[in-house]
This record gives C-alpha cells, structure tokens and sequence, in this order.
C-alpha cells in the first residue's frame, strides 16, 4: 500500500470546509437559538462515515452526511441519521457500576469512577502478580477500542481481539492473502462504482448497509452494469440483479470452481493478465477438470446452462469485474477456501488492480505520539492463531474464549471487553457464559447495557461517539483521507470518553511511562503537528482528503505472495498438506424436519447495538423468521404467526413472527441479527424478537484460520408459541 | 407558480429507510409515528420473483381530498401546491385522515393531524428536503414540476414512471420512476 506523508495537502484545496463554524440566527417561532455545526464521524456502525452534526442549543437536533468525507459523501444510512437516539438513550449507562449479586444478575452498585478504577486496577495486579499479564485478555469492537489495546500491550498481554475477524471477515482476507498477497480490509477496496460486471456471493448489499457501498451500487445500476446474486434468498440486492441464482446453501464453491472450469475450458480468461501477474494455471486447470457446469449443477441446483451464461458474460466485461468478496462470511468452515475460491475467480478476469474490479487503495502515515517501547509479552497470545489455526494473521476472539474456558496452553483470568456484547457476537453463547464463570475479573465498557454487562464485575459507562474524541481515524480508500472525531457536546451523565478510561486505569498500573501526554487534545495536536496539520485546523475540517490514487497495477507489480505472482495454485497452503486450489465438500445435511437456518442483517440495525434506538426502533422493532409459502403451507403456518425455533441440540428460541414469504428457499429460514434480546435494561428491545446466536450450538472452525461458520444448524418451527 | 414535485427510482431505492429516519430526526416526528414508510410487495412463486420498493409518503395530490374534508380549514394548500395542515386551526377530528387514499396522515401527540411537508421549511432556504438529501442511493429527486429544464421534469420525460393509485383522481405529485 502507498503511504504518503500529510504535509502536501493539508492546507491544499481538497480540505472541507464545513464544521466547527459558530453561526448564530433567528428561528421565527421560537426565538434566537446558538446554533453550532460540527464535523465527527459516526459510529453507529464500523464504517465511519463523516458526519456534521447540528447543535442548537446545546442538543444534537441533526446529522447529515459530512459532504466532502469520501465515506458518507453528503449522506447517512439510518443508523447514522439516527445517531441522536444513542446520545439520548435513557437506558444508557450513567454510572460506573460495581456487581453485588451474581454473575448475569444485573445487580450492581454505583460507584465513583476513582472506586471503580481503583477495583479494577487492583484485580488486575493481582492477576499479573499471580498469572503473569497475559492472563488478561481484551475484546473490543469499534474504532474507540485503539487506547485499550494499548494500555493492554502496556501492561503485558498480547490477548487483544475483535470478534470483526473470525466472526466475521477472517476468511476473505485469508482467501485474497493467499491469492493476491493482500487482504481486503475497510473499506472494501472494491470499485462497485465503476463495474461492467458485480457478482454478489450471499452479500446483501443494500440491506447490509455500508453507506459507501450502497452509493456505489445504486450508481453501478444506474450506469446499467449487469448483476448476478448468489444467494438461498432473494435479497434487495437479488431485485436488482440480471440474474438472481436460489443456490442450494454450502455449495458455493461448486459454483465458483465450474465457473473457473469454463473459464479456463472456453480459454475465456484474461490471458494477458494470467501470464503477466498469474503463477500455477496448470495446475488449477487440473484441479479442476472435473469441475463442469453440469457437474456443478447437480450440486448447487443451478442449471448448467445458467452457469455458462452468466461465466460468458462476466468474461465479456472482464477486466470490469467484481466479485464482490462479502463481509460477514463465515458460513460452513471452509470459509477460507471459498473465499480463495472468489479471489481465483478475479484472478483469472483480471479484476485485481482493474477499474471496475479491486482498487489499489492509498493511505496516510499518521506518525505516532513517541512512546517508550512497548514490553514484550513473555508469552505468546493463546488464541490459536498461526497455531492450531495457521493462517489466522489477527488474535481470534473464539480461541481467546475457548482458551479461557480450557485453561490451556495458560489461563486466563480477567477479561476487558469494549463495545462488543460477546454474548450475541460470539456463537452460542452458552459457552461464552462458561468462559466467564472461570474469570475473576470482568469489566464491561459500554454505552448500553447490553447482556455481557450483567455479567460484568465493573461496568463502565462511555461517552457515545457524539460526546468523545478518538484516535484519529487514517482511511484506506481510493482518496486517502484522515478524519477527526470530537465531541459534538459535553458527556451527558457521569459517562466518559474511553480514552480518559483506559488511560486513568494505565496510571493506576503503574503504567504513567506510556502516558506522556496529559489529554487528549495534547496526543491529537502533538499526532497532527507531526505531519505540518494542527487539531485546530482538523477540528474545522473534520476531514482532510487526498487525490485520488490510480489504484491500478503497474506492469511490473510485484504481489506479496511467496512467488511474486497471483497464486492460482497455492504452495503455501500444499506444503501444509490441505487443498492448494478449492475444492467443493458436501455440508451437513437437515435432519428430517428441520430448516437450515440463515441470518443477515437489517439496514437499520448494527448487529444488537442499535435495536435498543428509539429514534430507528420503531421502523424495524423485532426480527422475523422468513419462511418460504410452501414450507409454511405444509406446515400450516400463518402469516405473522408467533412460533419459536427449535435448533438440532434442542435449544429453543424466543418467540417470533413467521414471515411467510416467496423469497426464501423453502429449504432455509432467515432471521435479522442482533434481536432476542433478555438484558432487562434495555428496556425498549428486551424480550423483542429472537436470537440467532443463541441458536448456532454447532460451530463449523475453519481449520486454516479459526473462523466460526455458523450456517450449519437446523431449526423446526414450533407453533402455538 | 411552482409546483413541487418527487420522483424517486425504484431501480435503486434499496429500502434502507434512510429516508423514513432522516425525515423523523429533521421533523421531530413523535417516538412511534413517521411521515413516510418503505413499502415491499414481491410477486411470483420462489426463485421467479419480483420485488418492488416503494418509499412512500404523502403525495402532495394537486386535487386532494384532505384539503376539500377538512371542516375547518387547517388542511391547506402552502407555496408550490405543498398540503400543509395548520395546527391552530386543526381540531383532530379525521377527517382528512378518513379521505386521504394513501393513508399518509396520523394524529400527533399533540391532538393534531400530521404528514409530510415537502420539508417546505427546508426547501424555503434552498435546500432539499431532509430524505431527499440523504438517501444514500440518491434515488429521489425533488423540484419544480413547472421547472421544464429542471433535474425532475427532465427526468420524469425520459423514464417511465406511476404514481401511486393515480385512479383515485387525486393528481398526486409524487412518482415513481420504473
Ligand atoms: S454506514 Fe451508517 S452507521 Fe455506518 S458509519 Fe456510515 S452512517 Fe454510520
């Protein structure tokens, strides 16, 4: 990736001009109002579009898409427009909270923040004293978890992890790693904008809701760029598709690799790119031989001639071709492979540095605020990863889990938990509570009091995004950028930013080396000055662009495999003995009786953490269970009838809403993440809706990183709920 | 005289209700109410299906039964043919609510009959209205319909487009664009 220093352009022109201006004017009816503009990035979700928010008064009234930030571009997805019904939750935590009943109860006491900290800081010595510092682990979500890491590594542990990997991505940056050399990260470095040719492979884009790529997928329909979607159900994405193929799920790659077979038997690919930048043809061609169109259709129930058609299409428009590598993709276990399987896919139509396929993407060193060097820890993270899991290349918040619970190889005893409620993100999470049962320190940083803080020995109440400065925010994108969040307003209640939190309880450590600075205004100026900009100018600003990066390979391009060149065929992955090019094995099968069960998301929800939102909670208050019409027929099922699902081990699930509908394989049912849930303060969405991730009791490991596939279990609808 | 329109593309509308959640933090709409809604109604039998979106609100309608029901008068054609309801005259009775064929009104809080304003207020100091600013397709078009070389004109002359239940004879303003 080129990385450019900030210096030539932040003053140049590219920088916006919005925010941080203080205007003052009469509003007819209700009288002169100080009416403030700010410019921060949102957080309702991971993606960090720009925001400015209104403030009249002193209270967030608005927020618009910050018009020059390359993420949001002048416009927010619902959450982010309803970014205010987080500030102003009345559930939120006030207080910093100290347990007094048992664990999961949701019995605490208020405390000072100095009694809090002063807790946690003692257990956590005594953990080092008597397990050493790697005893502790931290689980954190979200762009404000940065300062914990750190104070983590301060003190010892090299345990950090984010369910975002292998609950979620892991597998596709393992795929395109072993491929290209390179991950794809996030943003996505996919160009939807510019495609003759988007292949979506169970991506819901447009219900999954990744403003930026949602722009760029509206201008790739209106461009007239033809669409193929992969997916059991038929999606917002699959309305808007040429062709929308009902596969059979867990045969992905089946489809893919007859896609490569016609590919390379029609002598269709990007020949000039395979043997500029492409090692090992031959051997995929052997690999996959055998891998016909027919043959695939007796798997995936695609006809064949539909296979071919659209493989010939897609070859058409190559090198304008993306096949779109998904987000949340752990599925079944080989997650990896099939994920290796999309990026062969582009390999051999030459999408990866094309316009129209996979951008280059460009980014900015921010220097860092100069520290002591951090400690090395004595031992190494526990997690599995680069281990029994070999190709993980970040900590796996299922292995630290699993660690915690087994004790081995060293154990675990506190566990730091930021912005995740690991018992809907992680699966099953009656194993996630057992985990817990074993720790003698738990502490819960959060705005919301979701489910892991009834658990919790010490809750600690953050600012919301709208209330806190960050660390800076250094966007990978086709325009580079650096973005500022600040405070909109003061923290509402005794809440408060977590980089004050993680930095007070460094200081309580014993870790004051790593903290020269006194707050954060003082690490932000001293970051920014580093590179000729100020926290003034950034303030104003909220954002800095820069040019465009051409995004495309050069001839010469060197890639980051061991060869130099886009692995068709693997070494790597033959020297460990597994499958070098993707191979299709069947899945678990339903038992009789039973559904395959799905999940995905809502554009109006961020996993479990906004359905407690009143401002976007009542556009969409509890998930449904989709059931295809003739499933529900046969089972007499009714439209919006109350039913519970029963998964293969015999958990059982909340009741809720069948949707009976003709969008759905009358093999599956689907659900929306992030319901079901039993917190009791969250008053506006306990209770609501039903839990997936209680339900995924059967987890497929991905034995090459770690991953948790979750779409191998099976419910029956039980009616008269 | 204008007369403010809204063309939105069904193409890429995605449903996400970017809309209905701006126009409810730009209006401080009441906790369980909208102004506007997204609409999805699929046709056919799985995997053949069809699939339309609609983002609805009030359509504005140029001869609208609202205005004409309401016994007092709140209900009221402001600048550029947008139906506003004036609350100091509106006595909460439903009526217009009972006549409106698109189900676009409800009572607020306050006793008073409530619905989409074109965000006129917004539009009043050149800007566009809040869900026409943010959606994050750009799926929606908001203008002049006298305007012949506006964006909304010139759209609504080169696509297909309906309007919804234009046989209830209310002239809506508001199309949808095939
Ligand atoms: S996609 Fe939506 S929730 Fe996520 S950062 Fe952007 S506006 Fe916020």
């Amino acid at each position: 990736m080129e990385r450019r220093k900030f210096l030539q352009i932040a003053t140049g022109g590219a920088a916006a001009a919005v925010g941080g201006v203080v205007a003052v004017w009469p509003q007819a009816a209700a009288g002169p109002k100080l009416v403030r503009k700010v410019s921060t990035f949102c957080e309702l979700c991971f993606w960090k579009c720009g925001v400015v928010a209104t403030v009249e008064d002193g209270v967030v009234t608005k927020l618009d898409g910050h018009p020059s930030h390359p993420l949001s571009m002048g416009r927010l997805c619902p959450r982010g427009n309803g970014g205010t019904g987080l500030l102003y939750d009345p559930d939120r935590l006030k207080k910093p909270l100290i347990r007094t009943g048992k664990r999961g109860g949701e019995q605490f006491k208020e405390a000072s923040w100095d009694e809090a900290l002063g807790y946690i800081a003692r257990k956590m010595e005594r953990i080092k004293s008597e397990h050493g510092p790697e005893a502790m682990a931290l689980f954190t979500h979200g762009h404000g978890g940065s300062f914990f890491g750190n104070m983590l590594k301060a003190y010892g542990s090299p345990n950090i992890a984010a369910p975002s990997y292998a609950q979620c991505r892991g597998p596709r940056e393992v795929g395109f790693q072993l491929t290209f050399g390179s991950g794809i990260g996030s943003p996505e470095n996919t160009d939807i904008a510019n495609t003759r040719f988007l292949v979506l492979i169970g991506s819901h884009l447009g219900e999954n809701m990744h403003n930026t790529q949602v722009q760029e997928f509206a201008e790739c329909i209106r461009r007239g760029a033809k669409i193929c979607v992969v997916d059991p159900r038929y999606s917002v994405a699959a309305s808007k598709a040429n062709w929308y193929l009902p596969i059979k799920p867990g045969t992905d790659i089946a489809l893919l690799m007859s896609w490569v077979n016609v590919l390379l038997e029609e002598g269709l690919y990007n020949k000039e790119y395979v043997d500029r930048y492409g090692t090992g043809l031959a051997e995929l061609r052997a690999a996959t031989k055998e891998n016909t169109p027919e043959w695939a259709a007796a798997i995936t129930e695609i006809p064949a001639e539909t296979i071919r058609t659209v493989v010939r299409e897609m070859a058409a428009a190559k090198p304008a071709v993306l096949v779109h590598p998904g987000r949340h993709v752990t599925w079944y276990g080989d997650d990896a492979q099939r994920s290796r399987a999309i990026a062969i896919l582009n390999g051999l139509l030459g999408s990866w540095g094309s316009k129209g396929g996979f951008y280059l993407p460009g980014g900015v060193d921010i220097p860092k605020y100069a520290v002591p060097p951090l400690p090395k820890p004595a031992r190494a993270a526990l997690d599995g990863a680069g281990t029994r899991y070999p190709l993980a290349d970040e900590t796996l918040a299922s292995g630290l889990c699993d660690a915690t619970l087994s004790g081995s190889p060293y154990p675990v005893k506190g566990w730091i938990v930021y912005g995740t409620n690991l018992v809907q993100s992680l699966p099953n999470p009656k194993h996630t509570l057992e985990a817990i049962d074993r720790l003698d320190l738990l502490v819960v940083v959060d705005v919301l009091p979701a489910e892991i803080a009834g658990y919790a020995d010490v809750v600690l109440p953050e600012a919301t995004y709208l209330e806190r400065y960050d660390d800076l925010y250094a966007g990978t994108f086709r325009t580079p950028f650096v973005a500022l969040r600040q405070p909109v307003v003061k923290p509402m209640y005794d809440s408060r930013p977590g980089w004050w939190i993680a930095r007070e309880l460094g200081l309580r450590l014993g870790l004051q080396q790593y903290y020269p600075w006194r707050d954060i205004e003082q690490y932000l100026d001293g970051r920014l000055t580093k590179m000729g900009s100020s926290l003034g100018q950034m303030q104003k600003a909220g954002v800095v662009v820069y040019p465009p990066e051409d995004g495309t390979l050069p001839a010469d391009h060197k890639f980051d495999t061991p060869s130099g060149k886009v692995e068709f065929y693997s070494k790597t992955l033959a020297e460990m003995g597994v499958d070098a090019v993707p191979k299709h094995y069947a899945k678990p099968e339903a038992p009789e009786g039973h559904l395959r069960l799905l999940f995905g998301r809502s554009p109006l929800h961020t996993f479990g953490r906004t359905t407690n939102n009143r401002v976007m909670g009542y556009v969409v208050r509890e998930n449904e269970v989709w059931v295809n019409n003739k499933t529900a027929a046969e089972l007499g099922l009714k439209q919006n009838e109350r039913v519970r699902l029963v998964n293969q081990d015999g958990v059982k699930s909340n009741a809720v809403r069948a949707r009976v509908t003709n969008r759905i394989r009358p093999d599956c049912v689907y659900m929306v993440h992030g319901f079901g849930h039993t917190a009791s303060k969250l008053r506006h969405t306990a209770g609501r809706g039903a839990s997936d991730s209680e339900l995924v009791t059967r987890v497929s490991v991905d034995p090459l990183m770690g991953g948790t596939g979750m779409f191998n279990n099976f419910v029956r609808l039980e009616r008269g709920a | 005289m204008a007369r403010y329109g809204m063309a939105i593309d069904k193409r890429t509308c995605m449903g996400c209700a970017s809309c209905v959640v701006s126009c409810k933090v730009e209006n401080k709409v009441d906790e369980t109410a909208f102004r506007c809604r997204i609409v999805q109604r699929s046709t056919g039998e799985f995997p053949n299906v069809h699939l339309d979106i609609f983002s609805e609100r009030c359509n504005q309608c140029a001869d609208a039964p609202c205005v004409w029901n309401c016994p007092t008068g709140a209900s009221h054609y402001a600048g550029g043919g947008v139906v506003l309801v004036a609350e100091d005259l509106c006595t909460g009775c439903k009526a217009c609510m009972a006549a409106c064929p698109y189900d676009a009104r409800f009572i607020n809080e306050k006793g008073y009959a409530e619905k989409c304003t074109f965000c006129l207020h917004r539009v009043k100091q050149g800007m566009e209205p809040s869900c026409v600013s943010t959606c994050p397709s750009r799926a929606m078009i908001f203008g002049d319909l006298e305007d012949p070389n506006g964006a909304l004109a010139r759209t609504l002359g080169a696509r297909g487009h309906r309007a919804l239940k234009a046989e209830a004879g209310t002239k809506p303003n508001v199309f949808y664009l095939e």
